[in-house]
């Protein structure tokens, strides 16, 4: 069973909880895609006022486990100072790191991002550290003290799905035992799919689900493609072959037609 | 429940607390309309509204039940205010975020999808600065200070006695209307803030004839023209219940917006930036809670101006005959 920091979990899908209609729909989509953990942004909800009570109570309802982001941070220590204000809030050890580089991208900054792993590890935290598919960047963060890796499948929002399926798999060879979480990018089940089938130990994403026309059927679609992604992952995906292999014998089938 | 004339009082000027009052007493009840303010309107989250009457452009991510009640009111608020003006809205995105508008399309319904040229036609200062858009000719915006001011004026015209300034809860009245917003959370543990900020520009370099929505993957905002050269630019959407001043991010978020959406706006005038806090239920769908003889009308969210006409019918017409709307009505016992 798939377990994140000694914590076990059934549902592969880590979900988001921005951009919903409503609070409602969101607890809704949670509900239909029996998801287990849920990431929520602290910078713009403020806690430094306690201002995001209304919200938090509803997510505080759906009974999952509460993984705080720092979603928006740009410097090592404006995340450090919201992953503590995170803790205190949602009395979790768990953070899910973001050090943003770019802000148009939502690229990660490698750098900042090693470095705050490394300042919130040694105070205790469980760092999901949202990265790119660099494979040195990963050992960074495992040397840091990180015991998930979060590479993003394409940029924030972008819905393209994996960018680069071979860094993933590289990762994912590399480090057979630390979970890896496809995050950000995912546009599609069919994506989230393709993930798993590769190998990956679940998928986190927001944007997909929330801006469909739908949110909460889309949170059971992929909450299917999950499930059937890995499946197939455990079953054994064939590998591609450049020739055809027709699964009845060829030996004694009549080469000239009989009609 | 007969067509015997009430004695109403009706708690609360924003919105919706101006309508169900002129509803009430045009509908011939005794009304009292208070206010813990002494100015009406000071605190009310309306005074800072958007006040796009869009029920299709809003049903991009509202339930159905919003539109209805904003197609009903828009012919109440023709009726009731002359100001309201019919010119449509403007759906817009940069080049780069093109699928931001087709994902705002299937979405909605009742629009036009328009090129360079017709775009040239309606909203001359946009056409350089896009290629195309989604353009809503049945919605209608107005200015929010005026209409609230009239809206009361007419309430008052009808009857309407007023205590401003009066924070006692009022004895000796048939029923009670609770328009308080957040002020009445403390009665429905349900509600609960979501900030929104606004800044208002003024600028004489741009003319436009018409909210025009910016469609963004994280900051959509839109723009409203006001009359006498001002621009209403909103809103954020926090959830969060701080109702603090407006923050730098949200500024910047604002004004980068405003200047997208045309770079003359770089020289205009920042005449204020506000933020208050838009009271919701957990669905974002506006709530007619009868408790005893107290009727709650709260959680518009960010529908206040789109659905209160319709919403002041529905108590009158509850308190006259008993009708009950199931979308909206929570009768508890």
């Amino acid at each position: 069973m798939l377990s994140f920091y000694g914590r076990k979990v059934d549902s592969r899908l880590l979900m988001g909880t921005s951009m919903y209609p409503s609070p409602d729909i969101l607890q809704k989509a949670v509900r239909a895609s029996r998801a287990q953990i849920v990431t929520v942004s602290l910078r713009r909800e403020s806690a430094s006022r306690q201002s995001g009570q209304g919200f938090w109570k509803l997510i505080r309802e759906l009974d999952v486990h509460i993984l705080p982001n720092t979603a928006g941070c740009k410097s090592v220590r404006e995340a450090v100072t919201t992953a503590q204000m995170a803790r205190e809030l949602f009395e979790t050890p768990w953070i899910k790191l973001e050090v943003i580089a770019n802000d148009d991208t939502l690229q990660p900054d490698l750098f900042g991002l090693v470095e705050a792993a490394r300042i919130l590890a040694a105070d205790g935290f469980e760092v999901f550290p949202y990265t790119t598919e660099d494979l040195g960047a990963a050992e960074r963060l495992l040397e840091a003290g990180c015991k998930v890796l979060m590479p993003w499948g394409a940029p924030i929002g972008s819905a393209r799905g994996l960018n680069n399926p071979y860094a993933l798999k590289t990762l994912r060879a590399w480090f057979p035992d630390i979970p890896l979480v496809v995050d950000a990018g995912i546009g599609a089940p069919s994506h989230a799919a393709k993930a798993l089938e590769m190998g990956c130990d679940a998928v986190l994403l927001n944007t997909a689900i929330a801006k469909a026309a739908d949110p909460v059927k889309m949170a059971r679609a992929f909450a299917g493609a999950i499930e059937a992604g890995r499946q197939a992952f455990e079953a054994g995906v064939l590998e591609p072959r450049d020739m055809a292999s027709p699964s009845t014998p060829v030996a004694g089938t009549p080469f000239f037609r009989l009609d | 429940m007969n067509d015997k004339p009430l004695n109403i009082t009706v708690r609360g000027t924003g919105i919706v607390g101006v309508w169900q009052a002129l509803v009430l007493a045009t509908r011939g009840h005794q009304v009292t309309l208070v206010s813990k303010t002494s100015e009406p309107f000071k605190e009310a989250s309306s005074w800072i509204a958007g006040a796009m009457l869009a029920p299709f452009c809003e049903t991009e991510s509202a339930e159905p039940v919003i539109r209805r009640l904003g197609l009903s009111s828009l012919p109440l608020w023709q009726q009731a205010f002359p100001h309201v003006v019919q010119n449509g809205t403007l759906v817009v995105a940069s080049s780069r975020d093109q699928s931001e508008l087709q994902r705002f399309g299937r979405q909605t319904e009742e629009y036009e999808a328009i090129d360079a040229v017709k775009l040239q036609e309606i909203e001359p200062d946009l056409a350089d600065r896009f290629r195309s858009g989604l353009f809503f000719p049945r919605e209608a915006h107005l200015q929010p200070h005026w209409a609230l001011t009239h809206i009361l004026q007419k309430a008052m015209e009808a009857g309407v006695q007023t205590q401003f300034g009066h924070p006692e809860r009022p004895e000796g009245s048939d029923y009670i209307i609770d328009c308080r917003g957040m002020a009445a959370r403390d009665e429905l543990p349900d509600l609960r803030g979501v900030r929104g900020e606004m800044v208002i520009l003024r600028t004489n370099e741009v003319t436009l004839s018409r909210p025009i929505r910016l469609l963004h993957p994280r900051f959509p905002l839109y723009m409203v023209p006001w009359p006498e050269n001002y621009f209403m630019i909103g809103a954020t959407v926090i959830e969060s219940d701080d109702q603090g001043p407006v923050s730098v991010r949200s500024g910047l978020e604002l004004l980068g917006s405003a200047y997208a959406i045309h770079p003359a706006f770089g020289e205009a005038e920042i005449v204020r930036m506000s933020a208050n806090l838009r009271p919701s239920f957990p669905d974002n769908i506006p709530k007619i809670i009868v408790r005893n003889n107290t009727l709650y009308v709260n959680g518009l969210y960010r529908h206040g101006f789109l659905t209160s006409p319709a919403l002041a019918h529905l108590v009158a017409d509850y308190l006259q005959a008993g009708t009950i709307d199931e979308e909206v009505f929570v009768v508890e016992h």
